[in-house]
């Protein structure tokens, strides 16, 4: 699609040169940052990429929508924090218990509704947020209930515990930094290519032979393990979860930070997680105006770029230097 | 009470759950059979009916009929204004992109409401006293008569707008075919205007009835809206006589459901109604099969 050759041409040759800046980047600036505050800022960034990543692959690529990613972070969370708090399984391992679990009950979620035409996935995963929601709330005496579920142990390796904003960071990047680099490759192998032509055209996809709800399950089911993974690491970076943290509201924001960032691009829905997340950070001040904030910057880009923040702005770019040039050619001719 | 008694009691107030449900499921078929999208600020629409009310009546002492139609009107018109405003000029005409502005829109609206009357729920009067009236061991308040009267009367006049005006044909005529209705003329904008007006001041009127039963805040519209579209799609999203159905079926199984089983999983019914019909017949009760599997 036209659209999405914007953001190759924009990213395509350069990816490993980001690559590397993102690395270069990882690594440094905790040498340059010492505020603990822009570590905690920086941290929830990295958890919001791994989502974000995992379902722009199913919003750019499967050009379906889930309103339902807070209840698979949710689940990775919860399902670390009770297993290693409650029954103290080892925190590593349980992760990806979580992951395969989540995977699992992604799967029963999205494939019913994947197999439909139209956006029921949409309503589904809405649905099933809201019960999961639910169940964190009134499953009390498992679930610590609406006043959350404190004392969850760090994660450790060896003799070295991640137990401050400052390890934390590191522990987080890496798995943010391989959850891009995971994404881009997805994207640029076999089942990518897959993935673009379901976007590109459903009946055209299946009609070459690219078993269309297939892909667009495992896509689905790929995107809720990554979140599930974010969940994992968030519980055992703030050794505290509560429900609040995972209702559908958080789901509309992963997405915002997706749409944001532009649908399909995996830099823009990095760009994207960034910029919403320092911005809920200076709304936290002013929390009563941050809902409003958050509603109109959404309807804004909706409505004025809709291919996103990051590719808008360069298309508006490009046409200006295109108009320049012919204008500049024109002056030639006369 | 007697165990049948009680049960009766429970099909009561799930039958005015109900009628609330189908009155929001309502509002958005008319959009969707317009535009096809989804519209999250349905939400907004009850929630705006019910605190407006409580302005007019409540603080601005206005008489009932008058802040009743007031209310309608206002939501009518933010109704309209948004189809207007962000919709009609969306860039981008994608389903999936103008369902996300409505939600955008949502948010920003339900932000103004949370500044506007703050974070309190807000009591408003019932319509006409609170004596109750006892039937069959059931109590019934004159509010849940006043709920079932005014949804009636709604569906009386969407019967009689759909199949007897001509703007009312016009619009069923865009939501059959978009582009057969322009090519004979129909102004298919005017109609999705009209389509959004219309969903608003349904909206409104949802929220206003129900509010003297449970009050009103700044985010009572979003539960109840879930719940109105879960009732659309059991109905068989689109189809008008499904929408009252798939609210009654909805409004009477959540209230078995929270009073036989479990009043904390109350909220939770609904949904496991929305993913079961989803799963097993996504084309509703009565939908035509629009939501064929490929």
């Amino acid at each position: 699609m036209g659209r999405r050759s914007g953001c190759s041409m924009f990213f395509g040759k350069k990816q490993n040169l980001f690559l590397i800046i993102l690395a270069l980047l990882i690594i440094l600036i905790p040498v340059f940052v010492k505020n603990k505050y822009y570590f905690t800022v920086m941290n929830v960034i990295g958890l919001n990429t791994i989502v974000v990543v995992g379902l722009n692959l199913l919003i750019g690529f499967a050009g379906q929508i889930s309103l339902g990613h807070a209840a698979f972070y949710g689940m990775g969370a919860y399902l670390s924090a009770i297993l290693t708090t409650t029954y103290h399984f080892p925190p590593w391992p349980t992760m990806v218990i979580a992951m395969l679990a989540t995977g699992v009950v992604a799967y029963f979620v999205g494939y019913p509704s994947l197999k439909l035409r139209g956006h029921y996935l949409v309503m589904a995963t809405l649905g099933f947020n809201i019960i999961v929601n639910i169940f964190m709330v009134e499953l009390d005496n498992i679930t610590g209930g609406p006043s959350g579920f404190p004392g969850i142990p760090p994660l450790s390796i060896g003799k070295l515990t991640f137990d401050n904003d400052y390890k934390n960071f590191y522990l987080i990047w890496t798995f943010a930094f391989f959850s891009i680099l995971v994404s881009l490759n997805l994207v640029n192998s076999r089942v990518g290519r897959a993935l673009k032509a379901i976007h590109g055209s459903e009946v055209a996809a299946n009609t070459l032979g690219v078993n269309t709800d297939h892909y667009k399950t495992k896509v689905f089911v790929l995107s809720a393990i990554f979140a599930s993974l974010s969940g994992s690491l968030y519980a055992h970076y703030l050794t505290f979860v509560s429900p609040r943290s995972f209702d559908f509201y958080y789901s509309i924001q992963v997405v915002t930070m997706v749409i944001v960032g532009g649908m399909g691009s995996i830099w823009g829905a990095f760009f994207g997680a960034g910029l919403l997340t320092v911005l809920s950070e200076i709304l936290h001040v002013a929390e009563k105006y941050n809902i409003i904030v958050y509603g109109t910057l959404l309807t804004l880009v909706l409505v004025f770029l809709p291919e996103g923040f990051l590719v808008g702005l360069y298309r508006f770019y490009q046409k200006r230097k295109t108009k320049a040039l012919i204008e500049g050619e024109q002056r030639l001719i006369s | 009470m007697e165990l049948h008694e009680q049960i009766f009691q429970y099909i009561i107030s799930g039958l005015t759950l109900g009628t609330i449900y189908a009155v929001i499921a309502l509002g958005f078929n008319i959009i969707h059979n317009a535009t096809g999208i989804v519209n999250f600020v349905q939400a907004e629409f009850v929630t705006l009916g019910g605190m407006l009310m409580y302005s007019f009546y409540s603080l601005l002492k206005i008489p009932l009929p008058f802040s009743f139609l007031l209310s309608t009107a206002a939501v009518t018109v933010i109704g309209a204004l948004i189809e207007r405003g962000p919709i009609r000029m969306a860039k981008s005409k994608a389903i999936i992109i103008l369902v996300f502005i409505t939600i955008g829109i949502s948010s920003t609206l339900r932000g103004t409401a949370l500044l506007v009357w703050g974070p309190d729920n807000m009591p408003i009067p019932s319509f006409s006293g609170e004596k109750v009236i006892r039937i069959f061991g059931a109590a019934l308040l004159p509010q849940h008569l006043w709920i079932f009267a005014i949804t009636i009367g709604v569906v009386i006049f969407l019967q009689y707008f759909f199949h007897r005006t001509l703007t009312g044909k016009a619009m069923r005529a865009v939501s059959a075919n978009r582009r057969a209705a322009s090519l004979a003329g129909i102004n298919v904008n005017r109609m999705i205007l009209l389509s959004f007006a219309m969903s608003g001041g349904l909206g409104a009127v949802g929220g206003m009835i129900i509010a003297p039963i449970s009050t009103t805040s700044y985010d009572t519209g979003v539960m109840l809206s879930l719940k109105g579209f879960a009732a659309a799609i059991l109905g068989g999203y689109g189809n008008s006589t499904g929408a009252i159905l798939g609210g009654l079926i909805l409004g009477v199984l959540e209230s078995l459901g929270a009073g036989l089983i479990s009043s904390k999983f109350k909220n939770a019914f609904a949904f496991l109604i929305l993913l079961l019909v989803l799963f097993l017949k996504p084309s509703g009760l009565l939908g035509h099969g629009e939501a064929e599997r490929v």
